[in-house]
């Protein structure tokens, strides 16, 4: 006999003010227990303050393969970072 | 060694102790043998929540591990449900689910308790206790209605532990004593809450309350089933095979 | 630990896209990452699904020896720590086998080869643990060496197992510390604590040695694995490490390492130690260790045993599910 459950991602908010972080995952037959094993798997040293569980399988994630259409481009827009700027010393608070 | 508490005090701590530690020695042995991994975790969880309450409880009430190493079958305090083997995990889960939830509505007034210790104490413990009459209840609920096997080991391992529900509102001659001063809750006062609680979740879980059966008492006066004297050997041998050892 | 190459994959035929798998080396090489739907060739994949499960299955079956003393612990605070040790292995293992799950193979296809007997796990926790001193030892010796294996494993090139192991690392910076601590009670006790302290010694050194795996010689992927940055260390190399920082902790506890070869060798700056008994090894690896039936008889116990539970949660969120629906 042999079964296993489905499997869930995890997301600990470390303290207040944080995001929530992918922490890992665990087997769960639904929300509430993905919910208490996230707790007991993933929390058990004050790592934690609030949980997300998501079902894996719900996880749209990007193509690696297009990962250089996807992500590249941005590499030529420098005139959005605040370096591209020149600015004299002497103009303070800008 | 005659460890007889007349101190009502210390009665009433050995009886909450002695409680956490033998539920937690039983729950300590599915370490390494959960029905799934995560289980085991949670399990061993629920394990570490107890033996830290106990330690608590028992250092309050003297030499925490002279008192759990050191005294036989007569002079523990606990509860027979507690000591109840661990059966399958539907009868673990029927035990807890039992325990807990008279444990948490016990915490929750221990909270006011006249005694700062206890009420201290009752303070961080009834925030673990609440975790685990949540979970006993999930469990309950999805092992009641689940499967047709899972409803029967369900209905069976609540069918074991049932007779033992009336000791845990009995009030004797030394529960009465704590009370009168003050430090302890009287439990009656919340067996029919308890009772309600309990339906609820079986109503849930669509199973039957199993038909009230003779109460079987004795173990808060030391009149314990077979079993505690098989968990205590097993717990107590290496501080009693070498009792001059530190570890 | 548990990373110790048991078993090896049948050769691979190349069939792969070259220039895919310069792609792939480039990468591997620069210290990249590898994620799990990056593109990695098929020996890598089957390599690393069979160390990171092999890895976890050692977690599990490690809960045993230990779990063997967990209701016989001598003090409530010993109690305690020993429960959250062989709860944090159960923790490990399940991270290791949600690492491996991400290359495409399913837990319960992994738990399935474990407990058919194809999947290997550490040789060490084929052997009993007699006496209450075997639980400082396994933290000590075991611990100690699967640290040396790990540590290095935290920049390992799949990038799940890494994140895997800086969490273990982590988690198991208490492990050998409570082992030893255990040790010092015991060597410093009684005269019948002495004797446990000194027999566990005496069984555990030589096993603890073999952990990290044959000798280089002996290990012929292990180029492979550390060109793809799955190994990083030789086992030879791991096992001198361990000898050399472990002898003076010996020497501390005043307990005798069993090995009368064992001398300083003040050239090489090392020990020199006695040869292993690679039959014993092998033997075990083989599944004849001393007890690796009730072992195996114990994980298949809890995995049958609980099988109606799992079945269970599963129709109990159908239902739920359909009558939601309804």
């Amino acid at each position: 006999m042999s079964s296993d459950w489905p499997l869930w991602e995890v997301f600990v908010r470390s303290k207040g003010g944080l995001a929530h972080r992918h922490v890992g995952s665990v087997h769960a037959p639904d929300a509430e227990l993905a919910l208490a094993h996230a707790r007991d798997t993933y929390t058990r040293r004050l790592e934690g303050v609030s949980l997300w569980v998501v079902p894996s399988a719900e996880i749209v994630a990007s193509d690696p393969d297009q990962a250089g259409e996807l992500f590249e481009p941005a590499e030529s827009k420098i005139y959005r970072h605040p370096t591209f700027y020149d600015i004299p010393d002497e103009v303070k608070h800008i | 060694m005659a460890t007889i508490a007349v101190d009502p005090r210390e009665d009433y701590l050995l009886r909450l102790g002695d409680d956490a530690l033998v539920l937690g020695q039983r729950v300590s042995e599915w370490c390494g043998h959960g029905p799934v991994l995560e289980v085991d975790i949670s399990l061993a969880n629920l394990a570490l929540d107890l033996i830290g309450q106990a330690t608590l409880l028992l250092d309050e009430a003297g030499d925490g591990d002279q008192l759990a190493f050191h005294r036989d079958v007569l002079d523990f305090r606990n509860c027979l449900l507690v000591e109840q083997p661990n059966g399958d995990f539907a009868q673990t889960i029927a035990r807890h689910l039992l325990y807990t939830t008279w444990q948490h509505m016990l915490l929750q007034r221990l909270q006011q308790s006249s005694d700062k210790f206890l009420s201290e104490f009752a303070h961080k413990a009834v925030k673990e206790v609440a975790y685990h009459r949540d979970l006993a209840s999930e469990w309950t609920i999805r092992l009641g209605d689940g499967t047709e096997e899972s409803a029967r080991r369900m209905a069976e391992g609540l069918a074991w532990n049932w007779r033992l529900i009336p000791e845990l509102f009995e009030v004797d001659d030394a529960m009465q004593a704590a009370i009168d001063s003050g430090i302890a809750p009287d439990p009656r006062e919340f067996e029919e809450e308890y009772r309600a609680a309990i339906a609820s979740v079986l109503a849930e879980a669509r199973l039957e309350p199993p038909a009230d059966q003779r109460p079987i008492l004795g173990g808060r006066r030391g009149h314990h089933s077979e079993h505690l004297g098989h968990l205590l050997a097993v717990m107590q041998f290496l501080p009693r095979t070498y009792p001059d050892a530190k570890w | 630990m548990y990373t110790t190459e048991l078993q090896k994959t049948g050769k691979i035929e190349n069939l792969e896209d070259p220039q895919l798998l310069d792609a792939f080396e480039a990468r591997v090489a620069a210290d990249e990452f590898i994620e799990p739907k990056d593109w990695m060739p098929e020996a890598y994949r089957r390599t690393l699904t069979r160390q990171i499960s092999q890895h976890a299955h050692s977690e599990i079956v490690g809960m045993l020896p230990e779990g063997n003393w967990i209701t016989r612990a001598p003090s409530l605070r010993r109690k305690a720590i020993l429960l959250a040790k062989v709860q944090d292995e159960a923790g490990h293992g399940l991270y290791l086998y949600c690492a491996a799950e991400t290359l495409g193979t399913s837990r319960e296809q992994m738990v399935e080869a474990l407990h058919s007997g194809k999947a290997k796990y550490s040789t060490i926790f084929n052997y009993p643990t007699l006496t209450w001193a075997d639980i400082g030892a396994i933290g000590w010796l075991v611990d100690g060496a699967a640290i040396m294996n790990q540590v290095p494993l935290q920049r390992t090139s799949y990038g799940p197992y890494a994140r895997a192991m800086v969490r273990i690392c982590k988690e198991e910076s208490f492990h050998q510390r409570q082992g030893y601590e255990i040790m010092i009670a015991m060597a410093n006790g009684t005269p019948e604590q002495k004797r446990m302290a000194q027999d566990a010694l005496d069984r555990w050194w030589w096993p603890s040695l073999m952990m990290f795996g044959p000798p280089d010689e002996n290990s012929p992927n292990t180029a492979q694995s550390m060109r793809w940055r799955i190994k990083r260390d030789t086992n030879d190399e791991l096992r001198q490490k361990f000898v050399d920082v472990t002898v003076p902790q010996a020497e501390f506890l005043g307990l005798t390492v069993p090995d009368p070869d064992l001398a300083w060798n003040e050239e090489k700056g090392g020990y020199d130690f006695g040869e292993i008994d690679w039959e014993e090894f092998y033997a075990v690896v083989r599944g004849e260790g001393p007890v690796a039936k009730e072992r195996m008889k114990a994980r298949r116990e809890a995995w049958d045993d609980g099988a109606w539970v799992r079945e269970a949660a599963d129709a109990h969120e159908a239902k739920r599910k359909q009558r939601k629906a309804a």
